[in-house]
């Protein structure tokens, strides 16, 4: 454990093993299931690690990454956070696969921290916020950038496609995190370093989001807010691993996986 | 699943489907509202009439039964009430023909839709879009021809608008095949077909009923927001 985990960390994983859905903690050979027994990372199939709710998703929310955008951006960046919700099938795991569409030009990874609400809140004022939040975990939030369009941009189909939002692969509770605006965000693929950021550089922080969110809609245990990604996207293509980390919270990988995986229906 | 916290009413959990919580919309689905932009369709910041479905996600706090008030925000003088028809899936739809889709379709409900009257379609304007309690859905009916419903809309008794479901831009069973595309649809999942264009204002005070034939009624109260 070289992130930072601290000897009895409360973090959890939920993985499925031998038939049936486990609660998992992290152990010195991989991780330890609930009813003790002891497996190898890569023998699980990891699941997002909590069972989420509503899914809530923040665009523009670093100024640099804002910048390396604002080329093909139409309007200059609104004041006010740029919020939008994904549905629960486009979630992923940890070690999972995601489909890199032949046909488009640029698919990019986007390292963000998921924070995880534990406590239900309407009209939370931004000094009592954090008490809402139970934990965190990374997210990769990929987006198709071809299939962008200047309506609700970005709309589902850059942004709410089956398993392009990974999830993992720990859910690591609050208490564990004494500053979230203070850890480095990187990226790499296939090894390549190629983002960097630090969520001191939020633009709209943890407390100020859950004051505007709770303002119009109630937060309940589960939902996850995704704050965003920083500067240094970059295409990536089918076979590419991407390995999204966030420094105290986790690794987070996944892999790019082409078309032909995709095979049509047959039926009798 | 939905959440306890979510009061949608049980007979809508019948087997061998009850509602999966996923509900996703439809916007400018009606021509109309395209047409009343005008030169702005073409002009930044949209540059042209969208070509993939344009679509919006009603999250588990929006969900609401037939019922229920509606707290309009302090500081939001009326609420844009746009009935639709909403789609129940029955199986699974995961880049499906049409034929396949609409073959899917297992209920119709009415539903509808509130949102803060928009000045842009260019963002998804979540504060407008998800109020709590901001998306009724009625009683689910057997399947129908999604394409023949008319419905009404009162507001204090009076008629505020009649509309229906045959002028989408993107009829049903394509709206359903395009976002199947690229976002599996499951059993239980609701697809709402999209409002029509000049979805009549309601303020706090009043009262809201939306009706159509053979579709159970939506009807409840607009609140002062507190």
């Amino acid at each position: 454990m070289t992130t930072g985990t601290p000897a009895r960390s409360a973090r959890t994983a939920r993985v499925a093993w031998a038939g049936a859905i486990h609660e998992a903690r992290p152990h010195p050979h991989g991780l330890q299931l609930a009813d003790g027994r002891v497996l190898a990372e890569d023998a699980v199939v990891w699941l997002p690690p909590f069972e989420p709710g509503t899914v809530i998703a923040l665009g523009l929310n670093y100024a640099e990454h804002a910048k390396e955008l604002a080329r093909e951006l139409s309007k200059p960046v609104d004041a006010e956070p740029l919020v939008f919700f994904k549905t629960a099938g486009s979630l992923l795991g940890h070690r999972g696969q995601t489909w890199r569409p032949r046909e488009a030009a640029f698919m990019h990874y986007e390292c963000e921290l998921a924070v995880i609400i534990g406590r239900a809140g309407r009209r939370i004022a931004a000094a009592d916020a954090m008490q809402h939040v139970a934990g965190y975990t990374v997210a990769n939030d990929y987006a198709v950038r071809d299939y962008l369009e200047n309506w609700h941009r970005p709309n589902l189909r850059v942004k709410n496609r089956d398993g392009a939002t990974v999830l993992g692969p720990w859910f690591v509770p609050a208490a564990e995190v004494p500053d979230p605006h203070a850890l480095a965000l990187r990226t790499w693929v296939n090894g390549v370093p190629t983002q960097q950021g630090h969520t001191a550089d939020l633009v709209h922080r943890i407390p100020a989001l859950i004051e505007y969110l709770s303002g119009f809609m109630t937060l309940a245990p589960g939902d996850v807010i995704l704050t965003g990604t920083p500067e240094g996207v970059s295409d990536v293509r089918a076979g590419d691993e991407v390995v999204c980390e966030i420094e105290g919270i986790g690794r987070l990988v996944n892999t790019l996986v082409d078309d032909a995986l995709f095979q049509p229906q047959t039926r009798e | 699943m939905l959440s306890d916290a979510c009061d949608l009413p049980r007979f809508v959990e019948r087997p061998p489907w009850r509602l999966s919580g996923v509900v996703v919309g439809a916007a400018l689905n009606d021509p109309d509202t395209l047409e009343a932009l005008g030169a702005a369709v073409d002009a930044a910041p949209y540059r042209g009439a969208p070509r993939a479905p344009v679509l919006y996600v009603k999250p588990r706090h929006t969900l609401a039964r037939a019922d229920a008030p509606l707290q309009l925000p302090a500081d939001a003088p009326a609420v844009e009430v746009g009935a639709t028809i909403a789609l129940l899936v029955g199986r699974t739809l995961c880049r499906a023909s049409p034929e396949e889709a609409l073959d899917a379709v297992t209920g119709h409900a009415l539903a509808v839709d509130l949102s803060l009257p928009l000045a842009s379609f260019y963002r998804p304007a979540a504060r407008a879009k998800a109020l709590d309690g901001s998306c009724h859905i009625g009683a689910i009916g057997a399947p129908h021809r999604p394409d023949v419903f008319g419905w009404r809309v009162s507001i204090d008794g009076r008629t505020a608008q009649r509309a229906g479901s045959a002028r989408y831009t993107r009829a049903p069973a394509q709206l359903l095949a395009d976002v199947s595309g690229f976002m599996t649809l499951r059993a239980g999942d609701l697809v709402l077909l999209g409002v029509a264009q000049g979805a009549p204002l309601a303020r706090a005070g009043q009262r809201v009923r939306i009706e159509a034939e053979g579709l159970a009624p939506i009807e409840f109260d607009v609140e002062a927001g507190a």
